[in-house]
């Protein structure tokens, strides 16, 4: 794998670990302060697992008061600090450095409140994403954005990415959904921006926090909106014969007016690959499969079916399956779910890219992808976000061989070079980290990152919160790693991710 | 003769000293003139907006007016690209055609300025990000936009942002634009998500008849699988006849009792969903026919407009408040309105208008004071001719300050752009 290059470790600061730690012991509970080689272990990564790195310490703080005593005392000691929720992150942004303490959000694992007339949650960040819908889930409620880590990611790590998941065409990513944080600064400075009501008067810092990386503040409370569970929901399982046609028929639900809650795309390779990991019964004859889901009432989700139905048939769909239960709902959706695995399955190693492109480029994306994967040599399956244009090419080599390893690391490169080239971005929901820094320069001229930079610099003078990360440290559009997993070892191999 | 610095010949400059830069180009060529000359200047664009915030300290002003027109508008990719000053109007119109829209629901300022239609440019609903009734169901301003390109107060070119929806690469700067009033930076391109116009849309009355019937049902409406999209109070007012007259003839409807309190709510979609929601809304209001009048298509869309063209406001010559509060509070709130202010309510239940009368300045600071304990804000959206600035006319607390100076700093650190226009030092 390659080297990856991380700020300047400070020695001073490793010489005075000890000292650091005792300090540290005295700003939390003892217990909460971690520092031995086999307590560190567990924290020398995220789910970006290829890139590990020992931190100096880890401190595990319980209340927003010990946050900002260790933050203040790191910002006046010069110690740079690495926040971290629940580390499933895939671009490596709660990744360890050697000189700085690991702040670990775990213990913020409590709901506040449930405010039903409000109709939003206080809680703090360590609580996971699909904790939130379990506690409002009796009274009919859900909180929207579903990343498909959901089963484990936090509140708070949500927060630093702007996570999104299949349904944020329709409901929007965590930016739209969440109505106010509390966050510490750097220099312990404790704020709050937002609370229950809509939209903050001045400058939207709530909206700058949510997506910087960890960059800007430690998330220590969220409150997020929560919706009322749709009546009805069914999903259309549709094959096609080629990428054109069901690429077209995706683009035209789009324009016909429809906004599905949720819309996916398999191309063949990964029809085959997850029909045999989990026998979801999918058409194994077809190029292209699309997923539909549509929530509402019952006559609006009829009426939108029967829409979805015809344009399906206009585009020569040679099969289409409506969902008559929420059992079969779920069984359409266990093969797509089951996608990263199954082409864990299929090679030793996968690479999972994530960019973003205008919708209509589907089919000219899918095309390229493939010549890509021919001049490379290397198969690659693709699941698509059709909805919102979010591609998730899966690239699999075997990455004992290091000239596979190259090849797939410049094949991701050029995949991602391709969205941006067809109107899109190198990052639709899984951040930038540490794993795109270096491509933030195909998006980004110095203007762009200078501006940026400025605004880190202004809230962070010292640069000491989560440095290193989303901005590029080699001037150069490099090519670094990806997600990659080595013989089906996910950090977190029971989730799914989609 | 100008008694200003010339800043660049090629630069039009009307009669009055204002800049009229007519690409992005100029707009930085004039503003890193500005900065080097550490002249400040005002920045408007087709000047409805103008009004609302302090009013700037600065030397000059530049009108981004010429910086107009549609780029690219994609209806399949549910974007439109478009140059900063673009009319709202004009964009609505090209959106119509392909039975798309702005689903914030742009609010028209023009009323309560002028007493007719003038709804400004995209730049301008972007730096104010005052969304319409929609709101609460489909988010703010700052919620359709998908990118911006602009000049920061050092002259810079800048971007954030693209075309599409999922867009997580570098900090969402087109969030802190929203709302900025632009002093953060000078825009010139904006991105807009767009979605598709509903098939049609209905409105139900309801006249309750006290505020915490009200609220339950502005709590039910919300609570609801059958959404809706609107919902507004509003109440009888029986001591200002002006008013009274004013909110009478607004609300006209043949299926409309408007010299009593009313609840309106929206449900918008296909002709049968529609009814199916409706449907399904009495039986959860426990509402019988008789309860309720409804206004159907032809007298919907019209309700809506007169909503969010604020006309019972019109020409308004009074202080006029635009509180946010969580709605949880709005009963409590609303009893401390009645008979003390003309008001209505929007977003179910959590948006307030308010007009305070010209010489009672001090209700401001209490009003204030009452959406903060609510746990909301309030801004003091157009004053009076008398009023001394003496109550600020936005809400902020101390850190937010602090910070805001700081992000303030770092895209503009001479404070060349629209100094002073929301805080003191920003």
């Amino acid at each position: 794998m390659s080297e990856i290059a991380l700020p300047k470790i400070d020695s001073s600061i490793l010489n005075r670990k000890s000292e650091i730690v005792k300090k540290l012991s005295k700003l939390t509970n003892i217990e909460n302060v971690l520092s031995e080689a086999d307590e560190l272990r567990p924290y020398e990564t995220d789910a970006l697992s290829v890139y590990t790195q020992t931190p100096l310490a880890v401190v595990l703080p319980e209340n927003t008061e010990e946050v900002s005593e260790i933050l203040k005392y790191c910002h006046s000691e010069n110690i740079k600090v690495v926040p971290r929720g629940a580390g499933t992150g895939l671009s490596g942004g709660a990744l360890p450095l050697q000189d700085a303490i690991l702040l670990g959000l775990g213990k913020f694992n409590k709901i506040l409140e449930i405010d039903y007339e409000n109709k939003c949650v206080v809680t703090q960040p360590g609580v996971t994403n699909l904790g939130i819908t379990h506690a409002v889930q009796n009274k009919g409620f859900y909180y929207a954005p579903d990343p498909s880590s959901q089963l484990a990611c936090s509140i708070g790590g949500n927060v630093a990415e702007n996570s999104g998941g299949v349904h944020s065409l329709k409901y929007g990513t965590t930016t739209n959904n969440i109505l106010g944080v509390q966050m510490v600064m750097m220099d312990g400075t404790i704020c709050r921006f937002g609370g229950k009501s809509f939209d903050q008067e001045g400058y939207d810092l709530m909206g700058l926090i949510c997506g910087s990386e960890g960059l800007l503040g430690v998330v220590t409370e969220v409150t997020v909106k929560i919706l009322k569970t749709p009546e009805v929901v069914r999903a259309a399982l549709i094959g096609f014969p080629s990428i054109k046609e069901g690429g077209d028929a995706a683009s035209e639900i789009i324009s016909s007016g429809i906004v599905p809650a949720g819309m996916e795309i398999m191309d063949k390779a990964l029809i085959e690959a997850t029909d045999n990991f989990s026998k979801a019964g999918y058409p194994r004859d077809a190029e292209l499969l699309l997923i539909v889901e549509l929530d509402g009432t019952e006559s609006e989700v009829n009426e939108l079916i029967k829409k979805v139905e015809e344009i399906c048939k206009k585009n020569n769909c040679s099969s289409l399956k409506l969902s008559n239960s929420e059992k079969e709902r779920l069984s359409f959706w266990a093969g797509r779910k089951a996608a990263f695995p199954a082409c864990g399955a299929m090679a030793p190693d996968y690479y999972c890219m994530d960019g973003s492109i205008p919708r209509g480029k589907l089919a000219e994306a899918l095309l390229e992808i493939k010549k890509l994967s021919e001049k490379y040599e290397l198969p690659v399956a693709n699941c698509f976000h059709a909805g919102d244009g979010n591609l998730h090419p899966l690239i699999m080599f075997d990455g004992n061989d290091k000239e596979q390893l190259r090849k797939t690391e410049e094949f991701g490169s050029e995949i991602l070079k391709t969205c941006v080239r067809l109107g899109g971005v190198i990052t639709g929901e899984h951040g930038v980290g540490i794993e795109k820094r270096e491509l933030m320069c195909e998006m980004f001229n110095d203007n762009d990152i200078q501006q940026q930079l400025s605004i880190k610099k202004s809230l962070d003078e010292k640069n000491l919160l989560n440095p290193g990360k989303v901005y590029p440290i080699l001037r150069k559009c490099a090519e670094e790693g990806r997600v990659h997993v080595h013989k089906n070892k996910d950090k977190f191999p029971d989730l799914p991710r989609f | 003769m100008s008694t200003k610095i010339k800043i660049n010949s090629q630069i039009f400059q009307d009669s009055n000293n204002v800049y009229y830069p007519k690409d992005e180009t100029e707009v930085s060529d004039l503003i890193r003139e500005l900065y080097k000359q550490d002249s400040p200047t005002e920045i408007i664009g087709n000047n409805s907006k103008s009004f609302i915030g302090n009013k700037t300290q600065s030397a000059n002003t530049t009108s981004l007016s010429k910086i107009s027109g549609i780029i690219d508008y994609r209806p399949e990719e549910l974007y439109i690209k478009v140059k900063a000053c673009t009319p709202i109007n004009e964009i609505e119109q090209v959106l119509s055609e392909n039975n798309q829209e702005l689903a914030f629901e742009p609010i028209d300022f023009g009323y309560i300025k002028e007493g007719k239609s003038n709804k400004g440019t995209i730049a301008g609903y972007l730096s104010c990000n005052y969304a319409g009734s929609r709101r609460f169901k489909v988010g703010s301003v700052r919620d359709h936009v998908l990118g911006f390109k602009g000049v920061n107060g050092k002259g810079d070119i800048i971007k954030s942002g693209g075309t599409v929806v999922k867009n997580v690469t570098g900090y969402d700067l087109s969030k802190l634009i929203a709302g900025s009033f632009g002093t953060l930076v000078a825009l010139t391109e904006i991105t807009l998500k767009v979605l598709p116009k509903k098939d049609s849309s209905k409105t139900v009355i309801i006249y309750p008849s006290n505020f915490e019937q009200i609220y339950d049902f502005f709590n039910k409406l919300s609570s609801s699988s059958s959404e809706i999209s609107g919902a507004v109070f509003v109440p009888e007012q029986s001591k200002d006849k002006d008013f009274v007259t004013k909110k009478n003839s607004v609300f006209k409807f043949n299926d409309l009792k408007s010299n009593i309190s009313f609840i309106a709510f929206r449900v918008e979609g296909d002709k049968i969903s529609i009814e199916e929601k409706i449907n399904n809304l009495k039986k959860e209001l426990k509402l019988s026919n008789s309860d309720i009048s409804t206004l159907d298509v032809y007298q919907s869309e019209p309700f809506w407009k007169k909503v969010n063209n604020l006309e019972v406001f019109e020409k308004t010559e009074h202080n006029l408040i635009r509180m946010v509060i969580p709605p949880a509070n709005g009963s409590k709130l609303c009893k401390h309105l009645e008979n003390n202010h003309n008001y209505f309510v929007d977003w179910c239940g959590s948006l307030f208008w308010i007009e305070v009368n010209s010489k009672k300045e001090e209700k401001i600071k209490d009003l204030k004071k009452m959406a903060k304990d609510f746990g909301g804000y309030l801004t003091v959206i157009k004053t009076s001719s008398e009023y001394d600035y003496g109550e600020a006319i936005f809400t902020v607390d101390k850190v937010r300050l602090m910070i805001s100076e700081k992000v303030k700093q770092s895209f503009d650190p001479k404070r060349i752009l629209n100094p002073g226009k929301m805080y003191r030092g920003v």
